[in-house]
């Protein structure tokens, strides 16, 4: 019921923004967000940390196709549902300054976005799954296309068609495994994974799953949608596409690629761990030289989430808790950066970093909220970031020794760029138009102020996320190992 | 049985309204007719009724493809109004647009090569005159004489390899050419004939779906019919000629699937890709729904390649899909052609002149290009389904690749549409095609929500 409850206040709630009246639908938007934010809560309070799933629903939907509406929520899906829920009130209080044209579809499609990323994170049936996964292409999909940048349709279509090429490829490989389940086919998550799969299918089915997930990750090389979308969108999309939207894909790999291709893993999974790591360290370069700030973020964005796929692929408890925490962190952290930059941009009209410069005379509290946010990107000890790093870098350590040596290149190239880009941005000579540099408004303290203090919190505490996604973790490897 | 009887009596009837003078209500009669037709279609399910000596079978795959043809009229009838208040004319376009459908019935319905090929004529003359209906158009002269001439020639194809069919069998009814196959093949002696016929009947079927390298015919025909006739032929036409190419390759050709299948599969790859890849350079949206049509013509020979249980529901689901979305489509382009612009440009401004048409439009652009929760991603993942169940995985990933060309084409509709117009003009809907456009939006939506609603026929 709960599960029900959380997938479908934001869906109503996105059709009522379509009819709200215009001045107020921002309001009544984070109203039902936070709705939602408690429902989570108390969702929260219930929830037993064992392996199991709960909150099951499960209706049938095409039963002729074994096709069912099965919900639930396990310890790794529903970090992943809080996180979301978490992020989106943020998300569109962040743009109470801004005055889009069509609110209400802003707004609409914002939370249309937030029931397809719930749909993703707790669907326990392939088919399901798939149509979730889809469905979340859209609303971003137009959120880039109406309110982006100068160059929005070329960029928005390559995504389009890049994600789009993914999918379709999953969708083969979750056929090809639906029609060898035994019996009456099924996509129930259960009957998938005991099905068993020859040593040949799940090398090819391997490609299948990786390559979908590695684009929406995005792991190099299917990387090259990911600055231009990210640099192209209205802030808040960069926020859900970075926030959230590239957890869909990590989110796969846990759940829908690994328990079913345990072999397909043990041919490929060191290719895909090079891939990942080149990543990381490509990525770090590549944010060394960007002169726009929000392109800095997308490349550090590619670098993080690199080393999340290593951790998740070493298939060690340390690099999947390890793997939990980071993507909490990042979500939380990137919101928080990519704010920052759209703070600065609507106050100086520019993001190029050679062009601003001094800002820190001017107001103190963004300093500090700036400060702090920027720590827990480099995974300083006692901030989020760091807890996620640690056991990301632990994981990698444990599968192989060089790796770790390269993937902690991110920690040294991390520290660089983004000291660096806050050196270039708040310290140094004012640039002329520093001056004007007004003060923080009331949401945009909120939004900061927040997120520094989940910033601290899961540094100093992340027992409860560790606690929450530990027994699910390790029955997930165990069943990998079994088959090892 | 009594849908075609009322069909074909409605068409009869049509002709006789200028003599009789009741040209004033025939509209509503022929509306009233199609739904007595739909009714009757549905009364009769599971009846598995045969008549006049077997020469046509309705059984629940007939009558399911029957409803659908009758469905897709209605909703055509929508947006046609036009095209029959012409004074002049309006009774000879009524009786042929019914004679179409009767033809298209007969195709579904057959169980019997020569009843078929009367039922392909009736449908295919009948479509002639009406590609050239717009007399005072050369392009429509010029799409008619076309259509005919090719057709003419596609049937002289179809009607040889009838004979030989029949010259190795003996036999026009489906049934037992079947049984005569299923024997000489378990002795291993087919006669080389039907080897022959086959092909000769493949290449005419291919022919008239509009197969690659079987569509150049196509495009030209398109843009040059009246928009509304276009609309008729690719959605009334295209599923009759498919729900005829499968009702014979699945009872007739069943046990010769090794011998065409693998050839159908190449050209079902041609097809989509060809399809898909001339899209992208069509400045006119009608050339470029010409070539999609092609395109997914290609998904649905898919299925026919396949052959498998779920093939004939696939090519139901794929057909209703195709023919809702397009509809939705044509109604834009209606509006287009009456004001006499149909280049894919000219769409500037649309979305600023109607409000919230976007919304709608977005819906069967999504439809058309298979994205979730629409109908055509439903059909689309059917098709998939099959051919992957059949072992046909290169011919998905073909699939997959000539889909996000597709995606390329379509979304370009979206996009243009957004765009302001500067000279501050741009197409206006008329009622009848708002009201087709979010109709056809509508029932794609619901398809893809609840596909069990089409899934349950089990043909």
């Amino acid at each position: 019921m709960i599960t029900l409850l959380l997938l479908f206040v934001p869906l109503v709630a996105s059709l009522a923004c379509l009819l709200f009246d215009k001045a107020k639908v921002k309001v009544f938007a984070l109203g039902t967000s936070l709705i939602n934010l408690g429902v989570m809560i108390y969702a929260f309070t219930l929830f037993k940390s064992d392996m199991s799933y709960q909150f099951i629903v499960d209706y049938w939907w095409v039963k002729d196709l074994g096709i069912s509406f099965k919900l639930g929520l396990d310890g790794i899906s529903i970090l992943l549902v809080a996180l979301t829920n978490f992020l989106i009130p943020l998300i569109i209080l962040s743009s109470f300054r801004i005055d889009y044209k069509n609110a209400n579809a802003f707004y609409s499609l914002i939370l249309f976005m937030q029931f397809a990323l719930i749909g993703v994170f707790a669907a326990l049936d392939g088919f399901l799954f798939y149509i979730f996964w889809e469905l979340a292409l859209i609303p971003i999909y137009f959120i880039c296309l109406f309110w982006g940048g100068e160059d929005r349709v070329r960029i928005t279509l390559k995504f389009f068609i890049y994600t789009l090429a993914g999918s379709l490829l999953m969708l083969i490989g979750l056929i090809y495994i639906y029609l060898q389940t035994p019996g009456v086919h099924s996509f129930d998550i259960n009957i998938l994974y005991s099905t068993a799969l020859s040593s040949a299918d799940q090398s090819w089915l391997f490609w299948c799953f990786f390559i979908a997930f590695a684009i929406k990750i995005p792991i190099f090389p299917l990387h090259s949608w990911q600055a231009d979308t990210y640099t192209d969108s209205p802030t808040q999309g960069t926020m859900l596409l970075s926030g959230i939207m590239l957890k869909m894909g990590l989110y796969g790999l846990i759940r829908w690629m690994i328990p079913f291709l345990p072999e397909g893993l043990a041919q490929w999974g060191n290719t895909a761990m090079i891939l990942s790591i080149i990543g990381v360290v490509y990525a770090s370069c590549m944010a060394l030289v960007q002169k726009d700030f929000k392109r800095l973020i997308a490349y550090s964005s590619v670098a993080h989430v690199g080393l999340i796929a290593a951790g998740i692929l070493s298939l060690t408890i340390q690099g999947m808790q390890g793997a939990m925490v980071q993507m909490l962190a990042h979500g939380v952290n990137v919101v928080g950066i990519f704010f920052i930059a759209d703070i600065i941009f609507r106050r100086m009209k520019t993001r190029n970093l050679d062009e601003l410069g001094g800002l820190a005379n001017n107001t103190r509290v963004f300093t500090i909220l700036y400060l702090i946010i920027l720590l827990g990107s480099i995974a300083l000890p006692l901030t989020n970031g760091f807890v996620g790093e640690f056991l990301l870098l632990n994981g990698v350590y444990q599968y192989d020794a060089w790796m770790a040596t390269f993937a902690g290149l991110t920690v040294v190239l991390g520290a660089v760029y983004m000291l660096r880009s806050y050196q270039k941005v708040m310290l140094g000579e004012p640039h002329a138009r520093s001056i004007e540099f007004t003060g923080l408004h009331l949401t945009e303290k909120i939004v900061l102020v927040v997120v520094a203090f989940a910033i601290i919190v899961g540094g100093l505490y992340p027992k409860p996320i560790l606690q929450t996604a530990g027994p699910a973790l390790e029955d997930l490897l165990a069943q990998v190992k079994d088959v090892y | 049985m009594n849908t075609l009887i009322i069909i074909s009596l409605l068409g009869v009837a049509a002709m006789m309204a200028d003599a009789f003078r009741f040209k004033k209500i025939l509209l509503p009669l022929i509306v009233a007719g199609l739904i007595a037709a739909l009714g009757f279609a549905v009364a009769a399910w599971n009846s598995n009724l045969s008549y006049y000596h077997e020469m046509v079978l309705f059984n629940n795959y007939a009558l399911a493809f029957s409803s659908l043809l009758i469905v897709v009229t209605l909703l055509w009838m929508i947006i046609s109004k036009n095209y029959f208040s012409s004074e002049t004319n309006m009774a000879e376009h009524a009786a042929l647009i019914l004679f179409v459908l009767t033809g298209a019935i007969i195709m579904t319905a057959f169980s019997d090569l020569s009843m078929f090929f009367v039922g392909l004529e009736i449908l295919s003359i009948s479509l002639y005159v009406l590609a050239a209906s717009n007399k005072s158009e050369l392009r429509s002269n010029e799409a008619g004489m076309k259509y005919f001439l090719m057709g003419s020639f596609a049937t002289g194809f179809l009607l040889f390899g009838i004979a030989l069919i029949y010259g190795a069998t003996a036999t026009f009814n489906l049934a037992k050419i079947a049984s005569v196959i299923e024997m000489s093949a378990a002795a291993g002696n087919t006669p080389m004939f039907v080897y022959a016929g086959v092909v000769l009947i493949m290449v005419g079927l291919l022919f008239k779906v509009s197969a690659a390298p079987f569509h150049f015919w196509a495009p030209d025909v398109y843009e040059g019919a009246p928009t509304v006739i276009t609309a008729f032929m690719a959605t009334v036409v295209k599923t009759a000629a498919f729900a005829a190419f499968y009702r014979l390759f699945s009872t007739c050709f069943h046990d010769l699937t090794g011998f065409w299948s693998h050839a159908m599969a190449v050209i079902a790859a041609i097809t989509m890709l060809a399809g898909n890849i001339l899209a992208v350079y069509q400045k006119s949206l009608k050339r470029m729904m010409a070539y999609s049509s092609i395109a997914h013509a290609g998904y649905m020979l898919m299925a026919i390649v396949a052959m498998n249980k779920i093939s004939a529901n696939a090519i139901f689901m794929y057909t209703a899909a195709y023919s809702v979305a397009s509809m939705g489509i044509f109604a834009l382009m209606q509006a287009m052609t009456d004001a006499g612009n149909e280049s894919v440009d000219s769409l500037k401004g649309l979305s600023k002149n109607n409000k919230g048409v976007i919304v709608f439009l977005s819906a069967l652009v999504f439809s058309m290009a298979g994205i979730p929760p629409m109908a055509g991603f439903f059909a689309k993942y059917y098709i998939f389904l099959g051919a992957i169940q059949s072992g046909y995985q290169w011919l998905t990933l073909v699939a997959i690749l000539s889909s996000l060309v597709g995606v390329y084409y379509y979304f370009r509709v979206i996009f243009v549409s957004l765009q302001d117009n500067t000279d501050g003009l741009g197409h206006t809907l008329n009622r009848g095609q708002w009201t087709l456009i979010i109709l056809s939006a509508f029932i794609s939506l619901l398809i893809g929500v609840i596909p069990s609603l089409l899934l349950t026929l089990s043909l």
